[in-house]
């Protein structure tokens, strides 16, 4: 258990390596310059600039200074919001984008598990036919869409009550956290309630739910201590990769609610070239999302008694 | 269960609203809340150029001088001031107080303005200074900040010595590359100063008092300044920061911010609930500008004569634009600008050329003849990725397609790229557009000279420059307007570039705010003087 552990993270950390040095690669051929801006300054002032950032060294010496720093755990200072460092940023705004992430996902999960199961039961009967239907919406209408439909919504509920019940948007309190995070985890849900489905299709078929039934356990019993329990299974796999997607993914819902979240800046970042910003998050965002695809292996092993981790 | 749920889920969310519930606007408080369209990036004014930035600075710091509400130059921190050719001098009100209650001294301005050109501080702003003696060869690095023509006489008298005869210095020095810092605090600070609300010294009607990163800050009014009794807001609360005008409306609508401005989208919207729709000039100019490099075709004169003899701002503003408040494009000076003693537009009326296709397509000859082209090759159109500017260059190649046969291939780049291929010259022809860093018409004019390095397009014409040069060299006003005059009818007859509008603006703001000042310049929208009516 302990030598799996840590062989995992070993490869882990290779992968973050190589995320970084990609993402280092990438970003540099991107075309544009980071210290350019609408109004023109004099190359006295451009030198000193490129001194500050180290743009003046060649790519390889910034490769190796940067990798230096990243060991250290520093990820230098911001190219917009030259007061701040990376590292504020991150620790600022990541609880920000986490809480309102594993909120959908709670949303999500709840609800993806929930409507999987009952449209497995219901199959090919009206019930599964509509929430199949609306899963297909969920997936296929963009975040954007049902971010602002969210928010009208909320408006118009607010101007019938005549007072504001809750807030179109802003961040604080956990009123403020509902909307956003169930218009963050429609899509996930959406997923979920697919996934969910056909496993629990297969699921019912199996030798086991026949034995449980020819024993006489009550419906009710088979479906949570038999059918939930075995199908759930993929459903918790993609769960760790989906929790790094979501708290990633929330740019829009975050400009929309304004959140003050770290997508935001995930994004700006390589609209406006901010060299530092750019490899911060994303070497950030990389090694959460190594680290929970390993927690759920691990996880895994305890929740599947088949699985052996060694 | 559910039900037990559900209530528990209603107390959860009333509870929590107890403290948000604020509305945009409070009569008994003179409480407000803002929105914000992003985090100011910057509140060290002398690095800031982003207009949320001198917006928050133009509440909580104050300079030598500031404008009123019909936006006059009025005493700030100095209460008087003697101008002339060579220099200018300062008297500082004894009155004038830090947010921690000690005196702001003329040292705090010079400290201010040498730090701010000091080629270490790189600031992008640094050539609003240079009209003050020695500032430009300081920002180059030829010399040391300490030989800055700006000297403290004693605690309250600032001296300053003139690079060039700079008749509009006073006005200067209300921008915030202008303001005063203390040495002291800024030096405490160190990397940290200006990077949050407790990191600031503030002099002016507001202070900072909290900052939450992209989430929200906070300004109450300070009870150290000096005019405290003109300032009737208590607090100015900027709870929301998105760029989303949409969620913006959504918030106005649902009564928790005060202003919030409109697009082409969110203008429908805002017409449907029949709000009071205001209008407001930017101050901005935008224009085609042509690449007059040597190897273009877009630098000869008769191929841009010819776009110019077949374009038309008023259906540029009326069919592709189509929201209320701009205007059409006449010259590169707007309307707004002060000339000898009325507005610079009325004393010099913009050259007009009216649209004429037939006279257009002989200039187009003549280019050809003498370009020794059987046909115009393709024109890249340099273009931001903005959906306005999208538009705009999908007019333009059509126009030009349908009266000119001239084929246009748009380059939609975002925000840096465009620069960098602006800079490079990587273009025939790039929508753009200029606004004003100060109050007067040399911060159009100077802009094709050819030293001027925002002129991306590399138009070098000795005529031009003379005229800016005469301009720059004088305080008289009318041989300055004369010689603005000429360069506006060189711009129109050389076609320099292809004025396209003047930005206007579509806005609601709370009918219970009075006061609020919109500015061309500087803070905008100024709430300094506003108040809440019952």
């Amino acid at each position: 258990m302990l030598a799996y552990t840590l062989k995992r993270l070993l490869a882990g950390a290779i992968t973050v390596w190589f995320i970084a040095t990609a993402t280092f690669i990438a970003m540099h051929q991107v075309p544009g310059d980071p210290l350019m801006n609408d109004k023109a300054v004099s190359a006295e002032i451009r030198k000193n600039l490129e001194q500050k950032y180290g743009l003046d060294k060649s790519a390889t010496e910034q490769y190796f200074i940067f990798m230096g720093n990243m060991l250290r755990g520093d990820f230098g200072i911001s190219f917009t919001q030259q007061n701040r460092r990376v590292n504020d940023i991150i620790r600022d705004h990541f609880p920000v984008s986490a809480t309102l992430g594993l909120l959908a996902i709670f949303f999500a999960a709840t609800g993806g598990v929930l409507w999987g199961a009952l449209t497995a039961i219901y199959r090919n009967r009206m019930p599964d036919i509509i929430i199949m239907f609306l899963v297909i919406l969920g997936i296929s209408v963009p975040s954007f869409v049902f971010a602002a439909l969210g928010q009208l919504l909320l408006v118009n509920i607010n101007s019938m009550l005549g007072q504001s019940l809750i807030p179109v948007a802003g961040w604080g309190t956990f009123a403020h956290m509902l909307m956003p995070s169930l218009v963050l985890g429609l899509g996930t849900m959406a997923f979920l309630t697919r996934l969910m489905r056909s496993s629990m299709l297969e699921v019912v078929n199996e030798d086991y739910i026949k034995t449980a039934r020819a024993k006489g356990l009550s419906p009710v019993r088979i479906f949570f201590r038999h059918q939930l329990r075995n199908a759930i299974l993929p459903v918790i796999t993609v769960l760790g990769p989906q929790i790094a997607a979501i708290t990633t993914g929330g740019f829009v819902v975050e400009l929309v609610f304004a959140i003050p979240g770290l997508g935001r800046y995930f994004v700006q970042a390589v609209q406006q070239l901010d060299y530092t910003v750019i490899m911060g998050t994303t070497v950030f965002y990389g090694a959460f999302l190594v680290f929970m695809v390993i927690l759920v292996d691990i996880i895994y092993g305890f929740v599947d008694p088949r699985v052996r981790l060694e | 269960m559910k039900f037990v749920l559900a209530v528990v889920l209603l107390l959860l969310i009333q509870a929590a609203n107890a403290e948000v519930d604020a509305t945009s606007v409070d009569f008994k408080s003179q409480t407000i809340t803002i929105a914000l369209t992003q985090e100011p990036p910057q509140l060290n004014g002398m690095k800031a150029t982003d207009q949320v930035s001198i917006t928050i600075l133009g509440h909580v710091m104050e300079g030598l001088v500031r404008y009123d509400r019909r936006g006059n130059v009025v005493p700030g921190v100095a209460e008087r001031w003697e101008i002339d050719d060579k220099s200018a001098t300062f008297w500082l009100r004894e009155d004038a107080r830090w947010s921690d209650g000690s005196p702001v001294t003329a040292h705090d301005f010079v400290f201010a303005w040498q730090t701010g050109l000091a080629p270490t501080t790189a600031s992008e702003y640094a050539f609003i200074l240079y009209p003050v003696k020695n500032g430009e060869a300081i920002n180059r690095g030829e010399m040391d900040p300490s030989q800055l023509g700006v000297f403290a006489e004693d605690d309250r008298t600032l001296r300053i010595e003139f690079a060039r005869p700079t008749g509009y210095f006073v006005k200067l020095t209300a921008f915030i590359s202008y303001f005063p810092v203390r040495e002291k605090f800024f030096k405490l600070k160190g990397d940290r100063f200006a990077a949050d609300a407790t990191d600031l010294l503030y002099n002016g009607p507001f202070k900072l008092t909290e900052w939450t990163h992209s989430a929200s800050l906070k300004m109450v009014k300070n009870d150290n300044y000096w005019d405290r009794d003109k300032v009737h807001l208590n607090v100015i609360n900027a709870d929301y920061i998105t760029a989303d005008t949409r969620a913006r409306l959504n918030l106005f609508i649902d009564g928790k911010i005060v202003h919030t401005r409109l697009d082409g989208e969110t203008y429908k919207d805002a017409l449907t609930q029949r709000f009071r729709i205001r209008r407001f000039s930017t101050g901005s100019v935008f224009f085609l500008e042509y690449n007059h490099r040597p190897e273009r075709v877009t630098r000869n004169r008769n191929l841009r004569k010819a776009i110019q003899l077949a374009f038309d701002p008023n259906e540029m503003v009326n069919k592709v634009l189509a929201t209320p408040g701009n205007l059409p494009g006449a010259s590169l000076f707007p309307i707004w600008l002060n000339g000898v003693e009325d507005k610079f537009r009325r004393e010099y009326p913009a050259p007009v050329s009216d649209v004429d296709v037939k006279k257009a397509n002989q200039y187009l000859e003549t280019a050809k003849r003498e370009l020794n082209l059987e046909s115009i090759p393709p024109l890249v159109m340099l273009s931001s990725d903005s959906p306005t500017a999208a538009k705009q260059s999908e007019y333009m190649q059509g126009l030009l397609k349908a009266k000119l046969g001239l084929d246009i291939k748009i380059d939609i780049q975002t925000f840096k790229q465009r620069l960098a291929k602006m800079t490079s010259g990587d273009f025939d022809m790039v929508t753009a557009g200029w606004g004003p860093d100060f109050d007067d018409v040399m911060t159009f004019g100077d802009l094709f000279a050819s030293w001027n390095l925002n002129n991306r397009g590399r138009y070098s014409n000795p005529a031009y420059d003379s005229q800016v040069r005469i301009a720059m060299g004088s305080s008289i006003p009318k041989i300055r307007m004369d010689a603005m005059g000429e360069l506006q009818k060189i711009i129109h007859d050389d076609s320099v570039v292809l004025a396209q509008y003047e930005q206007g603006v579509i806005y609601l703001m709370h009918p219970k705010l009075k006061g609020v000042v919109r500015r061309v310049i500087g803070a905008d929208p100024d709430y300094t003087y506003a108040r809440v009516v019952k």
